[in-house]
């Protein structure tokens, strides 16, 4: 079994560090496979920012997928970008505050989630990450989340004051991922 | 060991301050900014030095200085910044100073591009600066394999007062995958090593000339000069042994797919992929580029295999001179090629493979 996952949008929008996250959660709780793979160069530098995560039980060879079983995506121009990578049968993940667009793909499973109107209701527009990361693991279970949640408290380190924060943002977007799992 | 999630560039950082590295200069360029950033901050920490040169030049010049006082020295760098490199690294050579440098690769020639290639596979492992010397070449595919490298590549290194080189790519540079560490040496171990090139490094002799220590990158005398180049061909020669290669699934393949570092992952998987189709397909994943493991060539079973398939990430295929000399006129050779930064697809390397599984 092997899981492709593409994560992409805006610099800014913690791009990077949702994809980081949930691969040193799937280093640290599991023999698994894993990859974390940043796009690096001009695009960091105020355009679209994407990284990809493969998670196996296999060796892993490229770090990226030719096709994604899933993506997610926080802006119009990522959607645009890598919604013809997705195979059928795949998934794909919407920030739904921003991307407003038709997807236009019926041989895949969408989970749309209003992440940057939620992040704004808890008060700091840049958990908007955490809280997709907990959509993607409620909807998925490709990690248990307490040990995504682990991964989470070592990446703020000593900034405990953001944990209730991020542990809310968490919590929330887990809780919207395992809805729309059960509405399948 | 537990197993740690690390960005190539930073472990292979971590590996050589483990090994013993107490000296690195460099210089920026992309894809390879992690491993000074990396060395700027751990060396301090374990009583070594990290400069930032003025350049290239100036940089693996100072690695120069660095290792002919016996300290274990490293530099780093990214194509281009390879190319400038190579008046140092041929220095070493010439003057028979150990040191280790790393190549994360991007596109070429001229400045290319930033992202991940395989273009400087001929000047790695036949000409990394003037004068027809050789190095040890190491070109690993994961995260661990460039730490461990890094880590031998200093005994290596030390062992034959001559360069190393570690090609290594923007993929393995910048992805981050699960690494155990080697073990660090102690300042004990650290400090016996220099000790140990008491004979020929710049540790402050006496004034005496039979006593001094001289590092001297060339000899003015054709005869010495001969004498030398005739010991260092020896040197060479002795390596042939040290050649190693993933051999994966040979003995009853009727494909065989060859590459290297990055690339070498890449057609591993689809090897994967080829046997559950029912393809018998197999692998050589050279790990030593130079000295190249031609005997890995001589395992295949030439009598089943219907073509050999060369996979790398260059355009003019370049690692394919090598793979034409091992394999000597048994089979005919395929390429799967791609460049300009471009990762090499998987389903591109399943559609060459089904190519010559066809025939054609």
């Amino acid at each position: 079994m092997e899981t492709n996952l593409c994560v992409a949008g805006f610099g800014g929008q913690g791009i990077m560090a949702l994809g980081k996250i949930l691969a040193e959660a799937a280093c640290d709780s599991t023999d698994k496979k894993v990859t974390f793979f940043p796009s690096y160069g001009a695009e960091q530098r105020g355009g679209t920012a994407n990284c990809y995560v493969v998670i196996s039980d296999e060796e892993i060879g490229a770090p990226l997928g030719d096709v994604m079983d899933d993506i997610i995506v926080m802006n119009g121009a990522s959607l645009a970008k890598f919604l013809p990578r997705v195979r059928p049968g795949g998934r794909l993940f919407v920030n739904s505050s921003i991307v407003k667009d038709e997807i236009g793909r019926g041989d895949i499973t969408v989970v749309r989630a209003p992440v940057t109107e939620l992040a704004l209701e808890l008060g700091n527009a840049k958990v908007l990450n955490v809280i997709m990361l907990g959509v993607y693991v409620g909807y998925t279970r490709i990690i248990a989340p307490d040990i995504v949640w682990n991964a989470i408290e070592q990446t703020l380190g000593s900034k405990v004051s953001l944990l209730p924060l991020n542990r809310e943002a968490f919590r929330r977007g887990l809780a919207l991922g395992e809805a729309a799992r059960e509405d399948r | 060991m537990a197993r740690v999630f690390m960005k190539g560039c930073e472990a292979m950082a971590e590996a050589a301050v483990r090994a013993g590295c107490r000296f690195f200069a460099g210089y920026p360029i992309t894809p390879q900014n992690e491993i000074p950033e990396y060395m700027s901050r751990r060396l301090p920490e374990v009583g070594g030095h990290f400069v930032q040169g003025e350049s290239e030049v100036a940089s693996v010049s100072m690695v120069y200085g660095a290792a002919a006082s016996g300290t274990r020295s490293m530099t780093s760098s990214s194509s281009p910044g390879i190319s400038l490199k190579s008046e140092g690294v041929s220095y070493c050579a010439s003057a028979r100073v150990p040191m280790v440098y790393i190549n994360v690769a991007r596109g070429g020639p001229g400045v290319g591009s930033i992202q991940p290639a395989q273009m400087d596979y001929l000047q790695a492992t036949k000409a990394s600066g003037n004068g027809g010397f050789r190095m040890r070449v190491f070109a690993p595919a994961t995260v661990q394999e460039a730490a461990d490298m890094v880590y031998a590549a200093f005994d290596y290194a030390d062992r034959d007062r001559n360069p190393v080189l570690i090609l290594s790519d923007g993929v393995v540079g910048t992805m981050m995958e699960p690494v155990e560490l080697p073990p660090m040496k102690t300042e004990e171990e650290v400090a016996a090593i220099k000790e140990s090139k008491r004979s020929w490094a710049i540790v402050g002799h006496k004034l005496d000339y039979a006593h001094r220590a001289w590092i001297q990158p060339g000899q003015w005398s054709t005869l010495l000069q001969q004498k030398e180049n005739e010991a260092a061909a020896a040197l060479y020669e002795s390596w042939k042994s040290d050649a190693r290669a993933e051999e994966y699934l040979l003995e009853d393949a009727e494909i065989v797919l060859t590459s290297y570092g990055i690339c070498g992952r890449i057609a591993k998987s689809a090897v994967n992929v080829l046997r559950r189709e029912g393809v018998k397909a197999g692998l050589i994943r050279p790990l030593t580029v130079y000295p190249f493991p031609y005997g890995a060539y001589d395992r295949i079973d030439y009598r089943r295999v219907k073509g050999i398939l060369d996979v790398e990430m260059s355009i003019p295929a370049l690692f394919l001179e090598d793979v034409e000399t091992a394999v000597a006129g048994r089979a005919r050779i395929s390429t799967c090629l791609c460049s300009g930064g471009n990762i090499m697809s998987r389903d591109a390397v399943l559609r060459a493979a089904a190519k010559i599984m066809e025939g054609n």
